[in-house]
C-alpha cells in the first residue's frame, strides 16, 4: 500500500491504497463518495466520468497513482447546492429516469461546456457518445445541455 | 359525477395518533379480494399515508423505482384525493411486508394496480380531517370543502390546514364510504409535475444498491462457472488469499465468493482464483444447436391458441398467399447498475439492501434458505439503476445471503458488468413461421402465426404450463387487435437450459415484431398501403385505430421524405395500452440503418404525469431500437459469447433520433406506460428499411450485412 494524496472537489484526501487501483474504486469505498458510479470497468459506458482537471476521464480505468496531483471533480463536486447550470437544466427538463448514469452525464457534458460553451448538437453527439444511458435519456440530455448553454451565456449561475 | 365507494371498516389496519404523531392511514383492498398471507396482517393494504402535526404528508411507496417515476406519480394519486398542497408532499419507500399487498414492479402495473386502492386511502383520509375540522367548529361536514392542504367552512372563511387537524383527525371514525373526484376535479393528475426524485439524482446523493454502506461491510465478487448450469468441484484460493485485503474465500451455490475489504481487492482476488469446474450437462450448447431445435420444432406438433373462421384452412383460397420465417435472439436486460445486494446475516434475522423489482419474493425464498419467519428478512428496496424485468429475480440477493452468512459480517456482493451480461436471466430467443393470404381486393383474409419460443413460466414454475399451451408466450396475437376473416394463432414450446426472465415487454417483443412486420409484407404483396391496410382492420379497436391515424398524421404519413429514406408503421396495444409508431430511416452504403425520426402516438387512459408519459415511451422507443440494431445473446460451449458493452453495444446519443410522443385524451382507465412503447419501435424501423431500400429483414438485429 501506498499513501497518495488526493485533491477531490477542492479537499485534499490522503488514502492508503496501491498506486494501481482504478480513482472509481477509491473514490467510492476509499473516500466515500458513491456518486461515482460503476457500470463497466473498462472505459465503455461513461457512468464513472469524472473531471480531472477539467476534462472528462473514465475514472474505473484511471490509476488512481496517475490522479495524484490534478484536480478531481466528482457530482458531489459539480456544485454545493444544485446551483450548476447544467444540474438546473438536468431538473428542469426532468433528464434523469433511473438515474445511475446521470453522474457521468453530467461531468461529460460539464466537460464540454468548458470547452463549447454553446455547443451544436453534433458536438453535444460527439462530446456525449462515450456515456451510455440505458433508460434512453438521450434526447432530454440534448435538450437540458443546450438550456444550460443559454444560461451560461446570460451569465446566470456558476 | 363523482363517485362514492365503500370503505369497509375491518379492512383498516390501524388508525392511530396523537397531537404529535399525526394522522396514520393504512388502506386495504376490500376483503373479498385479498388473501391472507399471514396470521398478523389479515389484509392487504396498498398504500400508506402520514401527515404529521406540520401538515407533511408521506406517501409510502410499495413499488420499485427503476427510473419510470412511481416515487412521483403513486403520490400524485393519493394527495390529489386528499387535496393535499403537493409541496408538502413526500415519498418513503416501503419495506418488504404483506400488508403492501404485492410489491413485484413489472407488467406496467405500478399506476393500474394502486389506482383505485391509493385513491380511496386518500379520499377516506380527507373525509376524516373534515370530519375532524367540522367538529372543531360545529358545523356539518357537507358545509366544509377542502383545497391545497386545508379545510375550509366557506361561509364563514374560517380554515384548518392539515397539520393543525391530524391530530384530531386521528380521532374520528373511519367513513363507510368515500367519494372520489370526478376527473374533472383532479388537481395534480394529469399535470407535468416534477419529479421528487430527480434533485437527489442529479448530485450524487441518490442511493442505488452499489452505494449502500452498512457499519463494518465486506465487498465481495463471486467467480461463477463460465458454462450454464457448471458447478465448482474444487478451488484453490492460495494466490486470492495473498492479494491485499482479501480476507475470506468461500463456496456457495453459485461459485466462489471472494471476500475482501474494498471492491477492487475482491475483483483482484478472484481474477486470482483457480476453480476446476464441474461443467454439467450444457458444456455443448451452442446458438447453432438451438436454432436447429427451433426449426425442427416449428415442423412438429404446435398448441392451438386462437382460431378464427377456418384458420389456415382457408390459406387456399386467397388471391396472394405469402409465407416467411422471423426470428429474434436471446437478449440481456443489461442495466446501467449490474446486479449488487448488501446483506447482514445474524442470529435469526437477515437485512437485505437490495436493488430489486421483487422485494417480497426476495423475502420469501431468504427466509426458506435460512430457515426463518419472513418477517425476520428484512428487506430494504435501494433505488434501481434499471430493471427491466431482469431484477424480479433473487439470485443476487442470494450470493449476499450465503456470503454474509458464511464470513459473519455485513457483505455487498458486486457484479461486474461481464459478470451481469454472462449470468443474467434472459429475453427468450423467438422463431415464428408466418403464413398468410390477401383476397382479390387486397384485404387481409388469413392469417397463421406459430411462436417458438422457450416459456418463461413454464420455466419459473415448472408443470405450469399445461397441454403445451402458454398464453402469455403468445401476447400480442391471441388478442390480436385486427379483424382478420381467418387466423390461427399457434405455440410451439421449445425450452433451452438457457435461464429466461420477462424483459421489457416481455413477449411483446417478440410476437408485434414479427407479426406486424409480416402484416407489413401482406399489405405489399396485396399492393396496399401499409397504414390502410391496418386501420381497415381495426374498426373493432378503435383505440388502436386512434393512435394509428394520430402517428401516421403527426408524422406526415404520405408525404415526401428525403431521397433514400423511409417510413414504417406498426401499432400494438398492451398493458392497458395503445401505441402506434411511424419510424423514419435511411439505410447507408455500408448497411448502417439510421433512424432519423420516430412518431408515437400513445392512449393509455387516464394520464397522471404527462411528461413521464412522455418519458417513458422516449425510453421505450430507444430501448426498442437497441434490441432491433444492436443487441444480440448468443452461446458458444454452454456459454454466454457476449461480455461487455463492446460485444454487447447498445444505442448511443449520436445514434438517437428524434422522437415526437403524442398523447391521446382519454377518460378510459389507467394504463401501463412503462413496456407499451417498445413493442412497436422494431416492426416500425424494419417496416421502414423495406420502404427505404425494398429489402426484407426477418432476423434481429439487423445487420448491415443484410442491406447492403
Amino acid at each position: 500500500m501506498a499513501e497518495l494524496k488526493l485533491m477531490v472537489n477542492g479537499t485534499s484526501r490522503t488514502v492508503d491504497v496501491e498506486p494501481d487501483t482504478p480513482l472509481l474504486w477509491v473514490l467510492r469505498d476509499t473516500v466515500g463518495l458513491t456518486g461515482t458510479k460503476y457500470g463497466c470497468g473498462e472505459g465503455l459506458c461513461g457512468s464513472c466520468t469524472v473531471l480531472v482537471d477539467g476534462e472528462a476521464v473514465r475514472s474505473c480505468v484511471l490509476p488512481v497513482g496517475q490522479a495524484v496531483g490534478h484536480k478531481i471533480v466528482t457530482i458531489e463536486g459539480l456544485s454545493k447546492d444544485r446551483s450548476h447550470p447544467l444540474q438546473k437544466a438536468w431538473i428542469e427538463d426532468e433528464v434523469p429516469q433511473c438515474g445511475y448514469c446521470q453522474s457521468g452525464q453530467l461531468l461529460a457534458a460539464a466537460s464540454l461546456l468548458e470547452r463549447k460553451p454553446r455547443p451544436t448538437d453534433a458536438d453535444i453527439d460527439e462530446a456525449m457518445a462515450d456515456v451510455l444511458c440505458r433508460c434512453g435519456t438521450y434526447q432530454r440530455i440534448r435538450r437540458a445541455i443546450h438550456r444550460a448553454a443559454g444560461e451560461v451565456s446570460h451569465g446566470q449561475g456558476r | 359525477m363523482a363517485r362514492v365507494v365503500k370503505v369497509d371498516r375491518r379492512d383498516f389496519l390501524k388508525v392511530t395518533g396523537a397531537a404529535g404523531a399525526g394522522l396514520v392511514l393504512g388502506f386495504a383492498l376490500p376483503s373479498g379480494l385479498v388473501r391472507a398471507t399471514e396470521p398478523e396482517a389479515p389484509f392487504q393494504p396498498n398504500a400508506w399515508l402520514s401527515i404529521d402535526s406540520k401538515g407533511r404528508v408521506t406517501v409510502w411507496v410499495a413499488k420499485s423505482e427503476m427510473g419510470q417515476g412511481v416515487r412521483t406519480s403513486l403520490p400524485m394519486i393519493l394527495a390529489d384525493e386528499l387535496d393535499a398542497d403537493w409541496s408538502f408532499v413526500s415519498f418513503h419507500p416501503a419495506i418488504a411486508d404483506p400488508k403492501y399487498g404485492n410489491m413485484g414492479t413489472g407488467g406496467s402495473t405500478s399506476v393500474r394496480r394502486s389506482w383505485a386502492p391509493l385513491r380511496t386511502a386518500g379520499a377516506t383520509a380527507r373525509a376524516m380531517l373534515v370530519a375532524a375540522a367540522a367538529a372543531t367548529w360545529g358545523v356539518a361536514p357537507s358545509a366544509c370543502g377542502t383545497e391545497k392542504g386545508r379545510v375550509i367552512h366557506a361561509k364563514t372563511g374560517r380554515s384548518l390546514s392539515y397539520g393543525e387537524l391530524a391530530g384530531k383527525a386521528a380521532g374520528m371514525a373511519v367513513p363507510a364510504s368515500a367519494e372520489l373526484k370526478d376527473p374533472d376535479r383532479f388537481t395534480l393528475i394529469g399535470k407535468p409535475l416534477h419529479r421528487l426524485d430527480t434533485p437527489e439524482k442529479v448530485d450524487g446523493k441518490a442511493i442505488f444498491g452499489l452505494d449502500v454502506r452498512v457499519p463494518g461491510m465486506l465487498h465481495a465478487a463471486v467467480l461463477r462457472c463460465p458454462v450454464l448450469g457448471g458447478k465448482v468441484k474444487s478451488f484453490d484460493a492460495d494466490k486470492t488469499r495473498a492479494v491485499k485485503g482479501v480476507k475470506h474465500v468461500v463456496q456457495i451455490d453459485s461459485g466462489v465468493s471472494v471476500v475482501a475489504e474494498t471492491t477492487w481487492a475482491a475483483l483482484k482476488g478472484r481474477e486470482a482464483l483457480s476453480v476446476v469446474w464441474d461443467k454439467g450437462p450444457n458444456a455443448d450448447l451452442s446458438s447453432e444447436a438451438i436454432h436447429k431445435m427451433f426449426e425442427e420444432k416449428a415442423k412438429g406438433r404446435a398448441a392451438v391458441a386462437r382460431k378464427d373462421g377456418r384458420g389456415l384452412d382457408a390459406l387456399p383460397e386467397a388471391a396472394k398467399k405469402l409465407e416467411a420465417v422471423y426470428e429474434v435472439p436471446f437478449l440481456s436486460h443489461s442495466p446501467m447498475e449490474p446486479m449488487d445486494c448488501v446483506a447482514r446475516v445474524e442470529k435469526g434475522r437477515c437485512e437485505i439492501w437490495a436493488p430489486t423489482q421483487n422485494p417480497q419474493w426476495a423475502q420469501g425464498d431468504i427466509a426458506k434458505m435460512l430457515g426463518i419467519s419472513k418477517k425476520d428478512v428484512i428487506v430494504h428496496t435501494t433505488l434501481l439503476g434499471g430493471g427491466f424485468g431482469r431484477r424480479h429475480l433473487p439470485d443476487f440477493v442470494k450470493e449476499a445471503v450465503q456470503t454474509s452468512k458464511a464470513v459473519g459480517s455485513p457483505v455487498q456482493v458486486t457484479w461486474t458488468r461481464e459478470d451481469d451480461t454472462r449470468h443474467g436471466s434472459f429475453r427468450p430467443a423467438s422463431y415464428h413461421v408466418l403464413k398468410g393470404g390477401v383476397d382479390g381486393k387486397g384485404h387481409l383474409s388469413v392469417l397463421g402465426h406459430r411462436v417458438v419460443a422457450p416459456s418463461i413460466s413454464e420455466q419459473l414454475w415448472p408443470g405450469s404450463v399445461k397441454n403445451g399451451l402458454d398464453d402469455s408466450a403468445v401476447a400480442g396475437l391471441i388478442d390480436m387487435p385486427y379483424t382478420i376473416p381467418n387466423l390461427l394463432v399457434e405455440y410451439v414450446m421449445a425450452n433451452t437450459p438457457l435461464p429466461i426472465i420477462w424483459w421489457r415487454s416481455v413477449y411483446h417483443s417478440q410476437n408485434p415484431f414479427a407479426n406486424e412486420c409480416f402484416i407489413d409484407e401482406l399489405a405489399a404483396a396485396g399492393g396496399r398501403d401499409p397504414f390502410e391496410f391496418r386501420r381497415e382492420m381495426l374498426a373493432k379497436d378503435q383505440r388502436l385505430k386512434k393512435v394509428l391515424e394520430l402517428a401516421a398524421e403527426k408524422a406526415g404519413w404520405g408525404k415526401p421524405l428525403p431521397k433514400g429514406q423511409g417510413r414504417g408503421i406498426a401499432c400494438c396495444p398492451g398493458f392497458g395500452s395503445y401505441v402506434a409508431q411511424v419510424a423514419e430511416v435511411s439505410v447507408g452504403k455500408d448497411g448502417k440503418v439510421r433512424v432519423h425520426r420516430v412518431t408515437c402516438a400513445v392512449d393509455c387512459g387516464i394520464v397522471v404525469n404527462p411528461d413521464t408519459v412522455k418519458a417513458q415511451m422516449e425510453s421505450a422507443i430507444v430501448f426498442g431500437l437497441s434490441a432491433a440494431l444492436k443487441e444480440a445473446i448468443t452461446v458458444k460451449n454452454g456459454g454466454i459469447e457476449q461480455g461487455n458493452f463492446d460485444t454487447y453495444p447498445m444505442l448511443r446519443i449520436d445514434e438517437m433520433p428524434r422522437v415526437d410522443v403524442h398523447i391521446v385524451k382519454s377518460r378510459e382507465a389507467v394504463g401501463g406506460i412503462g413496456e407499451p412503447g417498445v413493442p412497436p419501435s422494431a416492426p416500425a424501423v424494419v417496416n421502414a428499411i423495406f420502404a427505404a431500400t425494398g429489402k426484407r429483414v426477418r432476423r434481429l438485429p439487423v445487420r448491415p450485412a443484410d442491406l447492403v
